[in-house]
């Protein structure tokens, strides 16, 4: 093929040489041919593509990254507690919050899903409004305006982040539940904020298991 | 709007031209039989194919059977994933234990991946097994993706050749597309995407006891498979369909703010190098690039706006008492349906460049944007897909509108148009024509059925103008082969799965037959010199025209219907 490749390259046209002399009929090929190269191709490309290429990838990637391929799973003394990447649902005042999830089971990390409720839905505003008559309720002392991402459902339902801001907001319901010192949970979530990459991209947040999995170690190097 | 916003969407165009310079380059050596590494490499690959499905590769196919062949082999495509998924059932590589799919979700999922629109009626990972996800539609990931990058080839012959009686060899063209430029950059980009931490594994979901389970007695299982391979090409080629229900905003799809940017670059960069793979091929650079900036002309303040709108919040939202503002601790803005790692500024970014590409691929839910947010992306959509558009057919789809911008210049001053040498005459126009309005009549017809009947507008999950943008957008989402969605509406029953369907089909295949018969026409002529009567099409003014052709017939055909949904929705909040 290289050598009509060449051929070719030193002309406008860039397929196979088009003044083959040896069958001048090429391009009247009756259409019972195309059928069958359409076929074969098909499966030629999904034997290749479907099957030997993500077969390669996945041999490669065990190798390499192993941890990463296999759902970058979190361990505490031995057992999973999750993954990374997936949110969980907290509910104890003791814990921090994730954000609110659309999908049917609280985060239910085998169907992701999402509210798709519109802006200008009565049903969003009410739902946001109760969220916040929700966080008031479970601290009564703190006024300080709720973050949005706190009150609004994301986009997968299984989001692993809150915003910084969404942490520092509940320390003062967590602190009191732990029996802890505002200071010390704030510098908790301080050790735990992700900057945006390299400094523009994405927002900042802090993993909420990764948050909560300290608090428990913190709480349980205190006693 | 942060200045964080604009940051990102610097260091985008500028990591995405960096990129796609050298890549068009290699695209065009490759088209050109003149990729020699690569062709040391996998030019045994290359010939076995051929031998194996008895190709001749000297064979140079007129239009007409370069068309029949993507016919046919179009057909066979949607053929094999409709059969996989009814099949799934009793075939391996499906621990989840899923049934075979419903006819006529399986009918118009198979419309939809041979069609490169990757419209999703169905959740991913509670429908498909690992084996229809890897071998119906990731081959069609790669496969119609190669299809609109072979006519976009074959229309550059037309303009290069003269006198010629074909336009290439379909069957070498798709070839050469999976082996030397798909599949390789698929290989290095699904490797980065597992680093990254998106799952590469065929083990079953795990039930895993979470931190609180003693509270609330469920265990937690996660959805796992191949992914990382699938998501690679569904970017690169402008498919979009998700492993996931959600998509990229699925944080297994795309784990990082890194995953994020690189992913959104990768929408574009096919598209964007094909920009200079033309320029190289019709040995008129400039021409390539005049085409790529008028594109950004459009896309850039598109981006600025959307990106504006959802970093504002939402209006309705602030007697609540939340704080939406952008601070040191929070990215802010409007987050429903936007992930937290992500915000508002990368989402608005993703939502543009999937929509100008036709990629369809989301990282937020379109429609919880704002109206002014949401208006964009759709549009984006509506001016026919080709502000950088899909792989080959986004730019094959400029160059019907650049057909056109000429042809109304030669009107103004009364001489016979031509482009890049090539007199343009009564059938380029035609057939013009009809590739750029096929879309539409799809839109807009498809909707109006839709609202007319209850079939069509009892499934919208919101009220008021916003429901009517839940169906304008998913028409426009099919009839341009993007597959995104304003995700609400429920999309699974009948009218939706076969009138997408039909959507989908008319408007991919009768542009690109339209597109085949203007490359075979063109190829036909001889070349006419420059004289002082043609139009440069290579400066500004050709810029201007061309950007003036695509918004004017954008905004004349879909203000009115614009008008009904997101604009009255913005004036109604």
């Amino acid at each position: 093929m290289r050598e009509q490749d060449t051929s070719r390259s030193s002309r406008a046209s860039a397929a196979p040489d088009p003044n083959s002399h040896h069958d001048p009929n090429d391009s009247t090929v009756p259409p019972g041919n195309a059928l069958a190269t359409a076929l074969g191709m098909l499966v030629v490309f999904t034997i290749l593509c479907g099957l030997v290429y993500p077969l390669a990838i996945t041999g490669a990637a065990q190798v390499a990254f192993p941890a990463q391929a296999n759902g970058s799973l979190v361990v505490r003394d031995g057992a999973v507690v999750g993954s990374s990447l997936i949110g969980q649902p907290f509910t104890a005042p003791g814990y921090f919050w994730s954000r609110p999830s659309a999908t049917a089971v609280a985060y239910d990390g085998t169907s992701s899903g999402a509210s798709n409720l519109g802006p200008s839905n009565r049903a969003l505003h009410t739902a946001v409004a109760d969220r916040v008559a929700a966080l008031r309720a479970a601290d009564p002392g703190n006024t300080a305006p709720v973050p949005i991402d706190l009150v609004t459902t994301s986009g997968s339902g299984l989001d692993p982040d809150i915003s910084p801001a969404a942490a520092y907001y509940q320390a003062p319901r967590v602190a009191r539940a732990r029996g802890l010192d505002g200071p010390t949970v704030r510098a908790l979530i301080d050790r735990h904020v992700l900057g945006r990459v390299i400094g523009i991209l994405g927002d900042p947040h802090v993993n909420v298991l990764a948050l909560n999995l300290d608090l428990d170690a913190l709480v349980a190097g205190k006693r | 709007m942060t200045g964080v916003g604009i940051a990102q969407l610097v260091a985008f165009a500028v990591v995405l031209v960096a990129l796609a310079i050298p890549l068009g380059g290699y695209m065009a050596r490759v088209y050109q039989g003149e990729a020699r590494w690569s062709q040391r490499v996998l030019g045994p690959i290359e010939r076995g194919l051929y031998r194996l499905c008895r190709v001749r590769p000297q064979e140079d196919m007129p239009w007409t059977r370069y068309a029949t062949s993507i016919l046919w082999f179009s057909l066979f495509s949607a053929l094999a994933v409709y059969g996989l998924e009814r099949l799934q059932a009793s075939l391996p590589l499906n621990p989840a234990g899923f049934d075979g799919v419903p006819p006529n979700v399986a009918f118009n999922t198979a419309i939809s991946f041979t069609s490169n629109t990757n419209w999703q009626a169905y959740g991913g990972e509670t429908t498909m097994s690992h084996l229809t996800q890897m071998a119906a539609l990731a081959v069609q990931n790669f496969l119609s993706a190669a299809v609109g990058m072979a006519v976009l080839v074959a229309l550059i012959r037309g303009f290069t050749r003269r006198h010629a009686p074909g336009i290439g060899n379909f069957w070498v063209d798709l070839t050469r597309t999976t082996l030397y430029i798909l599949l390789p950059l698929s290989i290095v980009f699904a490797l980065f995407l597992v680093a990254t931490g998106i799952p590469q594994t065929f083990d079953h979901q795990a039930a895993i006891a979470t931190l609180e389970r003693a509270a609330d007695g469920h265990p937690q299982g996660l959805a796992l498979g191949p992914v990382a391979s699938q998501i690679a090409i569904k970017m690169l080629g402008t498919n979009g369909g998700g492993y996931y229900n959600i998509n990229s905003a699925h944080p297994f799809e795309n784990p990082t703010a890194l995953s994020n940017f690189v992913q959104t670059v990768s929408i574009l960069l096919i598209a964007v190098a094909l920009c200079f793979t033309f320029g190289r091929m019709v040995k008129a650079r400039r021409q390539g690039v005049v085409i790529l900036i008028a594109m950004a002309v459009i896309f850039v303040p598109i981006t600025l706006v959307t990106t504006w709108a959802e970093q504002q919040g939402n209006v309705t939202l602030v007697d609540t008492g939340v704080d939406q503002v952008a601070s040191a601790t929070q990215g802010g803005g409007n987050m429903e349906g936007k992930e937290t790692r992500f915000g508002a500024a990368a989402s608005a970014l993703w939502a543009t460049s999937t929509t100008a590409a036709s990629n369809g691929s989301v990282n937020a839910m379109h429609d919880s944007f704002t109206p002014l947010g949401g208006l964009g992306p759709m549009w984006l959509i509506q001016l026919g897909e080709v502000i950088f558009g899909g792989v080959g057919c986004g730019l094959y789809g400029m160059l019907l509108f650049a057909i056109v911008a000429v042809f109304l210049a030669g009107l103004m001053v009364g001489r016979t148009p031509e482009f890049l040498g090539k007199k343009i005459e009564a059938f380029e126009m035609k057939m013009a024509t009809v590739g750029i309005l096929m879309p539409s009549v799809c839109i807009l017809i498809g909707t109006a059925i839709a609202v007319a009947t209850t079939a069509g507008s009892s499934t919208i999950a919101n009220p008021g103008p916003h429901g009517f943008s839940e169906i304008l957008y998913a028409f426009s989402s099919a009839s341009g082969n993007n597959g995104s969605a304003f995700g609400g509406i429920t999309v699974s029953g009948d009218f939706y799965t076969i009138a997408l369907g039909v959507c989908m089909w008319l408007a991919r295949f009768i542009p690109m037959i339209a597109v085949l018969a203007i490359a075979g026409s063109l190829a036909s002529k001889k070349t006419v010199p420059a004289s002082s009567g043609t139009l440069p099409t290579d400066g500004p003014l050709f810029v201007f025209l061309l950007v003036g052709v695509v918004i004017l017939v954008g905004a004349l055909t879909f203000l009115p219907a614009l008008g009904l949904g997101p604009i009255v929705e913005h004036l109604s909040i």
